[in-house]
């Protein structure tokens, strides 16, 4: 019997599906110099078919995020605080214990270095079936006849012979894949890649991105993408959150943040890009260095940076608050307004047009 | 893995006939043994008579062709105390040390496994620092001192257990628990330690990302990879044992190599000590090639690898 839901949600509204929410996520780091706060008061959302990427430098909290949310933080990170809704249940108010069961069928996270994520002493076919037998209690040539399949799936030659090989006798590439494999074994509703093309050269990075584009067609999985790379924000996200010092401070449609960011970290991050740069001319960048952890301002988490940074930036942080999305951009076209964006800056309106 | 088996053991032949001639020469500085075998006013003429009748008179060099021929045919000669053949009497002892060493082995490493991992699921936790305390003291207290401890307390004082000897199972928790202590306490901080370091590898992370359990990913995944550095010392003390546990075997009168051994020194007897260095040494490149094995069955990236087509 179908319900009613069923019927009135066809193939693009269905693809709006909220599939993880995130609101307010806060992760602690225990140090010998005091707890300091490496993610505060992170919000965002993915929804099934896209893909949200989370932008930002290295120690901006983006991957600590990523590990919050799969549940594998270090020993010393603490959650702090906030809500991961995962297709209605929130896995920051469970147990790890109770967490286990939802890591492989709901959720499933990609590494950046695959050499260090594949066990050394297993055979990869024992690995990409482990998930099965955990979760499915098939039996370990059953398991196998399951890897071969996920080895098809993400496009491995020769996936008969190569599932009994090691980690250490496949290429990057390859063992890429086959991280990627292991992450969708269970057809999970939200895909995490941390950085899953950052150990690779341009060439496999591009076969990766496809691979991850298609398996999220395939699956109408929710991807969260942790990157700091612009070109790949671009090409792949279908919406951004930038992070800094471990906030969000900008977040909306890739398109629309890009063409006219609102706020001065994203807007110095996209000026930062070389484009059409005469040889020998200075490219340009974002002076200073983020601010660290245990010393992080009690304002604006940018003001040491920033060229608009006023008195009120000094003493209130703003917060992540939705801005009008209808704005000229630098050819002049007129923008639709279109929710979800948003930016944590007392003077995102006055970035209009700057 | 036959013809790596073969390489390995045509390339120790070399070693052993090393240690042969090293034994050899440096047991024969310890002095003719014709002053140990005769009466204390024997005659010049005795004493030629004996040392030319054991060969002793000829140059070390002849004595040592001499001996390495017999070696080849299988024959390590006579003992000067029992007139025994020499192979047989270090045959003979060699099971008792095994058996002492086996066990203690067993029991040490299966301990500290335990304890190991207990420790290092929580570093700097109190399971770890109890078992630091714990394996350091059992690491530091000298085997010799211990023995003679166990053996005022519960022999003597007590009276629950023999002071020597092999007769009973009670007779064997003495020599294995003095025995144990140090392999034991030496192998929970190497476990603790390649735990520590495995847990915090990436993969392990991925496996729990998959929804593999504590006790699935201590044993399934942290341990294999933590288990060779382990293995490597564990080997390393096993050959400490194999080699005659000297001192303990002495203490309690075990009837092993290590004490056949010491007599044998004693007494300048010099083809029994011959046989069972040689024994002992054949027994330690066994156990050598036997981790070599270890080590391959663990982890793929060090099996030998075969020519491909």
């Amino acid at each position: 019997m179908k319900t009613a839901a069923q019927t009135v949600l066809p193939g693009k509204t269905r693809a709006q599906d909220v599939v993880l929410s995130v609101r307010d996520l806060a992760v602690d780091i225990r140090t010998y110099r005091g707890t300091v706060r490496a993610v505060n008061g992170v919000d965002f959302e993915a929804r099934a078919g896209e893909t949200l990427a989370l932008l930002g430098e290295s120690g901006c909290g983006k991957s600590m995020t990523a590990k919050a949310l799969a549940g594998i933080m270090d020993p010393v990170c603490d959650l702090a605080g906030g809500e991961i809704v995962l297709n209605g249940t929130d896995l920051a108010a469970l147990t790890p214990k109770e967490r286990l069961k939802f890591a492989g069928p709901e959720l499933g996270i990609v590494f950046q270095d695959a050499l260090t994520a594949l066990n050394p002493v297993y055979t990869v076919g024992t690995q990409l079936g482990e998930a099965f037998r955990i979760h499915q209690g098939l039996s370990a040539r059953e398991a196998k006849v399951q890897a071969i399949e996920l080895m098809k799936r993400v496009g491995i030659p020769e996936p008969e012979s190569r599932v009994n090989s090691y980690p250490h006798q496949f290429s990057g590439g390859m063992r890429q894949r086959i991280l990627i494999a292991m992450a969708v074994a269970l057809n999970p509703r939200l895909l995490i890649a941390d950085e899953p093309t950052t150990a690779l050269d341009v060439t496999v990075q591009a076969q990766i991105m496809q691979l991850l584009r298609k398996l999220r067609e395939e699956g109408q999985m929710a991807v969260v993408l942790i990157t700091h790379d612009l070109a790949v924000v671009a090409e792949e996200a279908d919406s951004v959150a930038v992070m800094y010092a471990g906030n969000v401070v900008e977040s909306g449609p890739v398109s629309q943040v890009f063409s006219d960011p609102r706020h001065p970290y994203t807007k110095g991050l996209l000026e930062s890009v070389p484009v059409h740069v005469e040889r020998g001319a200075h490219l340009k960048s974002i002076a200073g260095s983020p601010p660290e952890l245990h010393d992080i301002p009690s304002g604006c988490v940018y003001q040491s940076r920033c060229p608009l940074v006023q008195e009120i930036c000094r003493a209130e942080r703003p917060r992540l608050l939705p801005v009008n999305g209808s704005a000229t951009n630098n050819h002049s076209e007129t923008l639709p307004p279109r929710p979800g964006r948003a930016a944590a800056c007392h003077f995102s309106e006055e970035l209009n047009n700057a | 893995m036959l013809i790596y088996l073969r390489k390995r053991i045509i390339s120790s032949a070399l070693p052993l006939a090393v240690v042969i001639v090293g034994v050899f020469a440096l047991a024969r500085m310890t002095g003719n043994p014709a002053s140990l075998y005769l009466p204390l006013n024997a005659t010049q003429q005795m004493r030629d008579d004996f040392t030319a009748r054991n060969g002793l008179d000829q140059p070390l060099l002849v004595q040592m062709a001499d001996y390495f021929g017999g070696v080849l045919k299988l024959d390590f000669g006579q003992s000067l105390r029992t007139g025994q053949d020499a192979a047989a009497m270090a045959l003979r002892a060699f099971p008792a040390t095994l058996q002492l060493a086996a066990t203690t082995m067993v029991l040490a490493v299966v301990l500290a496994l335990l304890v190991g991992c207990w420790a290092a699921l929580k570093p700097n936790g109190v399971a770890d620092r109890i078992s630091s305390f714990i394996s350091m003291a059992a690491a530091s207290i000298p085997d010799f001192w211990l023995a003679i401890v166990g053996i005022w307390v519960f022999a003597i004082t007590l009276g629950w257990l023999p002071t020597s000897g092999v007769s009973g199972a009670g007779a064997w928790v003495l020599p294995i628990a003095t025995l144990l202590l140090r392999p034991f306490g030496v192998l929970v901080q190497i476990v603790r330690g390649s735990m520590v370091s495995a847990l915090s590898e990436p993969y392990i992370k991925l496996a729990r990302s998959r929804g593999a359990g504590e006790l699935r990913v201590v044993t399934h995944h942290a341990l294999r990879n933590a288990a060779a550095p382990a293995l490597t010392v564990a080997g390393d003390l096993t050959v400490g044992l194999v080699n005659g546990a000297v001192v303990v075997e002495t203490i309690f009168g075990w009837p092993g190599i290590g004490k056949l051994m010491i007599d044998s020194i004693l007494q300048r007897d010099f083809a029994v000590l011959q046989a069972a260095v040689l024994l002992t040494a054949v027994a330690i490149f066994a156990l050598n090639i036997l981790i070599d094995m270890g080590y391959a069955l663990l982890d793929a990236r060090v099996r030998p690898v075969t020519a491909k087509a």
